[in-house]
């Protein structure tokens, strides 16, 4: 199925959640979706017999400048073969997003990353704690404007 | 060979420490050889070579240098551990399976200690290994070492019951313990041994003894308790310098004691498999040495090649495969003997 | 007795669990991840993997690059046992952005080079894993024959392990004259070591004690978890990214994706990931072959542009590494530096299996298990 298709099916259950959508001409076709509603789309994507989105290949964060951090899930069927993409926007104040591992449990672990790195809160996620950096660190390194810490426990960290 | 030597000291008690001694003086030369020769087994079947340089001709000398080295390392205790303990731990290991060498006949005339219950007492004294081992991963203070010391200890219990059954097997054909009038059963040409008699059970009770004493030994399939890809070095993980040189000449004297009761009782001990020739006093030394050598050069080929077996499925083995077809060995022989 | 002792309730036996720590130091463990094992006896209640060991910041590093193509060695270093796959996944993801069109001898010698890396990898997982179990000897004869592989490599491109070779529009060099026979040479030696290996190991009784019906991933599982290459298809879920999620040539070669089918024990255990990647290696050797056929000429430096400055874009693309689904989110603000470079490693998702699958184990089977999930803490951690 192509992108437009799938926008067009999810336009007709969502239509008010989606911000924007690009599918033509790109070669990852994508949704922006309202954060708060990423989870219902994300149980619609995966139960809907046309569509059966059931493995999520990544789950990353982007720090998109101008005080906006962003989430992108790349969902792809390994029954019917075609890709989707779906983007979420938040602000570095309120940065909330529901978690979706109910609905792909890989997103466990990725998004415990992009906690780690970007300062992504996710609501219900079961385990939220930091899995590369230690557990005391300060800061979010991915983010643009992160200033590495002085001292780690004594350790001077600038190189 | 008591008398022999009392002629000479003129006392009784001098004659009986050089043969206590002697067995030791015998451990320290072989062990030596068969560090390296397991190395070179070893090399040979992973397509290389093995030690080459120390000493000259094919690294001879690379056990001597290894030795030494260990010799000269700082003997490091933990803190924490129970200090009596780790320090009895192997040496009590090596009283364990050094004691079984005042049994076992190295030619006619040569045996420690010529005992009626010869088997009996080599079985019984074989197992203070076991209270070794418990108090080497007790006394480390470290959850490995309990864990291998705990799995090591399983193990060797487990064993000792195919080994015991098995031997059963073949002193109710000889009718006696006592290893010398076993051996001398066995004079003659080959086929005088035990294992082609009453075929084919004495040849089934001799397998089950071979796998059990791999396992009596921990030796690959059954090394668990030193299985060093799951628990570092199992029970003797905390130990240095010459306590774990200790461990080692205590697992290769035990590896020789275990082949030598299996060619003594099974593959005819210190006679010559050709009948009159090539036999007396010191040829019975050379072929009881040479079965041993032959026996510990199986041992090593199939540690190189097997992997190794999960502690449960090596109970299964001893329990429900070993133990019950060394009982049908006896049922069998029994049969036999009584028809 | 018996009910006695079952009924813990009437007794005075207490058991306690403990925890254990696999710590980031250990022989089996593949690299420096630590394992919190919570242990009931032998058996095993919970583990958790700790990472994080051997972070080394790739992502920020890339945005602080000044051009695109000094990204490349850092993506060696990723999974360092199979660089090449690595450094493809974003070269392709530049490639596509830019919209260059490889000469075809590039597209040939980057199959080549993938699928004997493939091999390389696969060997380094068949051999450990052996080690794991105890068996010392496969490990040995199958190092005999990457020695080979790693000659080739270093004939080509000067490196044997990190090799920054593909270049962004084709290669960094052109293979040397006496490659395709030496890789000839290689691929019939090792045909006949896959047969010794699976004589010494892969049909061995005690083995596949060790490893059958130990750590069973149930299809639905594994695609929920988003796992890829061999455990995904040790599953029995017919995937692979070369087939169908096509990129570079593939097509173009007869060859079969291999799927465990549960010979020796319930579908998706420990036997079915590793005989997937045993046979995964036959089928490398067959698409080698063919390829050293077909290689036409041609010059391998003719597509590489002089400044690369794609234009404003976002490209998700992921090719097929040996530990499974690599996957590369660059995104480009049409300047001369990747804005953003986001690594999906494929041992990083397969490692989160981990506590699923290892519940009610024993103490022994969860190192068969890490064994045969096959991690590489460089890609995990990245």
């Amino acid at each position: 199925m192509v992108g437009e298709e799938i926008l067009n099916i999810l336009k007709e259950k969502f239509g008010k959640v989606i911000v924007n959508w690009k599918v033509k001409g790109v070669y990852n076709p994508y949704a922006r979706i309202k954060p708060e509603n990423i989870r219902e789309v994300a149980f619609f994507l995966r139960e809907n017999s046309h569509l059966q989105f059931d493995y999520l290949m990544c789950l990353s964060g982007v720090d998109l400048g101008k005080g906006m951090l962003g989430v992108v899930y790349h969902l792809n069927s390994i029954s019917k073969k075609h890709r989707f993409t779906l983007k979420v926007d938040v602000t570095r104040e309120n940065p909330n997003v529901p978690s979706v591992e109910m609905v792909w449990k890989t997103a466990n672990w990725h998004e415990r990353e992009v906690y780690d790195l970007f300062g992504i809160n996710f609501l219900d996620h079961p385990d939220l704690r930091r899995i590369l950096l230690p557990d005391d660190w300060d800061g979010y390194p991915l983010r643009k404007d992160y200033q590495v810490q002085e001292y780690y426990n004594g350790i001077k960290v600038p190189y | 060979m008591d008398k022999f030597l009392t002629d000479i000291l003129g006392s009784e008690i001098g004659s009986y420490i050089i043969i206590a001694i002697l067995p030791l003086v015998f451990i320290v030369p072989y062990a030596l050889f068969a560090v390296w020769l397991e190395r070179k087994v070893s090399a040979k079947m992973q397509d290389r070579l093995g030690p080459m340089y120390t000493g000259g001709w094919h690294g001879w000398a690379q056990t001597i240098a290894d030795i030494i080295k260990l010799l000269q390392k700082e003997d490091i205790v933990p803190t924490v551990a129970d200090k009596k303990l780790h320090l009895l731990a192997p040496f009590i290991v090596f009283v364990g399976s050094y004691a079984a060498f005042a049994a076992i006949p190295f030619s006619i005339e040569y045996i420690g200690s010529n005992l009626n219950l010869g088997l009996f007492y080599i079985i019984a004294v074989s197992s203070l290994v076991v209270v070794g081992l418990l108090m080497a991963g007790w006394a480390s203070n470290n959850k490995w070492s309990l864990l291998g010391a705990m799995r090591s200890v399983a193990q060797i219990v487990s064993y000792e019951i195919p080994t015991a059954l098995s031997l059963l097997a073949v002193i109710m054909i000889a009718g006696t313990m006592n290893l010398q009038e076993i051996n001398q059963m066995q004079t003659g040409w080959f086929w005088n041994w035990f294992i082609f008699q009453k075929f084919p059970f004495v040849f089934l009770a001799f397998i089950i003894y071979f796998v059990a004493s791999l396992a009596e030994v921990n030796r690959t399939p059954f090394d668990i308790p030193e299985a060093e890809s799951e628990l570092v070095a199992g029970y003797h993980t905390e130990y240095t310098g010459m306590k774990f040189a200790m461990f080692f000449l205590a697992e290769y004297a035990n590896m020789f004691a275990v082949s030598a009761i299996a060619s003594a009782v099974f593959l005819g001990g210190w006679n010559s498999p050709f009948g009159d020739f090539m036999s007396g006093q010191f040829w019975g030394v050379f072929w009881f040495v040479a079965k041993g050598i032959f026996f510990i050069f199986i041992q090593m080929w199939l540690r190189w090649t097997l992997p190794r077996l999960r502690v449960d499925q090596l109970m299964y083995v001893s329990w429900k495969v070993l133990t019950p077809w060394a009982f049908v060995c006896i049922f069998g022989i029994g049969l036999w003997l009584v028809l | 007795m018996g009910e006695i002792i079952a009924n813990n309730k009437n007794t005075n036996l207490r058991t306690e669990e403990m925890v254990v720590q696999m710590g980031p130091q250990h022989p089996s463990t593949h690299g420096v991840l630590r394992l919190e094992v919570t242990l009931d006896g032998e058996i095993v209640t919970d583990v958790k993997p700790h990472i994080g060991y051997l972070h080394r910041c790739f992502e920020k590093q890339c945005e602080a690059m000044s051009n695109y193509q000094q990204v490349i060695p850092y993506l060696d270093r990723l999974d360092y046992i199979a660089a090449i796959s690595m450094e493809w996944s974003y070269v392709l993801a530049v490639e596509k952005l830019l919209k260059i069109q490889l000469p075809e001898r590039v597209e040939y010698i980057r199959v080549i080079m993938a699928e004997l890396q493939r091999i390389a990898s696969h060997i380094i997982a068949i051999g450990t894993y052996g080690l794991d179990m105890g068996a010392f000897t496969p490990f040995l004869f199958l190092m005999r024959d990457r020695e080979m592989i790693l000659d080739i490599f270093e004939r080509t491109c000067g490196a044997r392990l990190l090799y920054n070779y593909f270049w962004i529009g084709g290669l960094s060099h052109d293979v040397p004259l006496d490659f395709i026979d030496r890789t000839r040479q290689f691929c019939n030696k090792f045909k006949k070591t896959i047969v010794e290996v699976n004589n010494l190991l892969s049909y061995n009784e005690i083995f596949i004690k060790r490893t059958a019906n130990v750590g069973v991933l149930p299809a639905d599982v594994a695609i929920n978890f988003a796992t890829s290459g061999p455990v995904l298809r040790g599953s029995g879920v017919n995937w692979d990214l070369r087939r169908d999620d096509p990129y570079s040539i593939y097509d173009k070669f007869n060859w079969e994706v291999q799927v465990g089918k549960g010979e020796r024990g319930i579908l998706g255990d420990c036997w079915d990931r590793y005989m997937v990647r045993c046979r995964e290696m036959e089928q490398s050797v067959k698409i080698i072959e063919q390829a050293l056929n077909q290689i036409p000429e041609g010059d391998v430096k003719s597509a590489i542009p002089k400044r690369i400055r794609p234009n404003v874009g976002k490209m998700y693309v992921r090719t097929e590494a040996p530990r499974g689904e690599l996957g590369i989110y660059l995104l480009s603000d049409g300047s001369t530096s990747p804005y953003r470079v986001k690594a999906r490693s494929s041992c990083f998702v397969n490692l989160s299996v981990l506590p699923e699958i290892s519940k009610g184990a024993m103490f022994a089977d969860l190192v068969a298990i890490i064994g045969s999930i096959d991690i590489v803490l460089g890609e995990i951690d990245r």
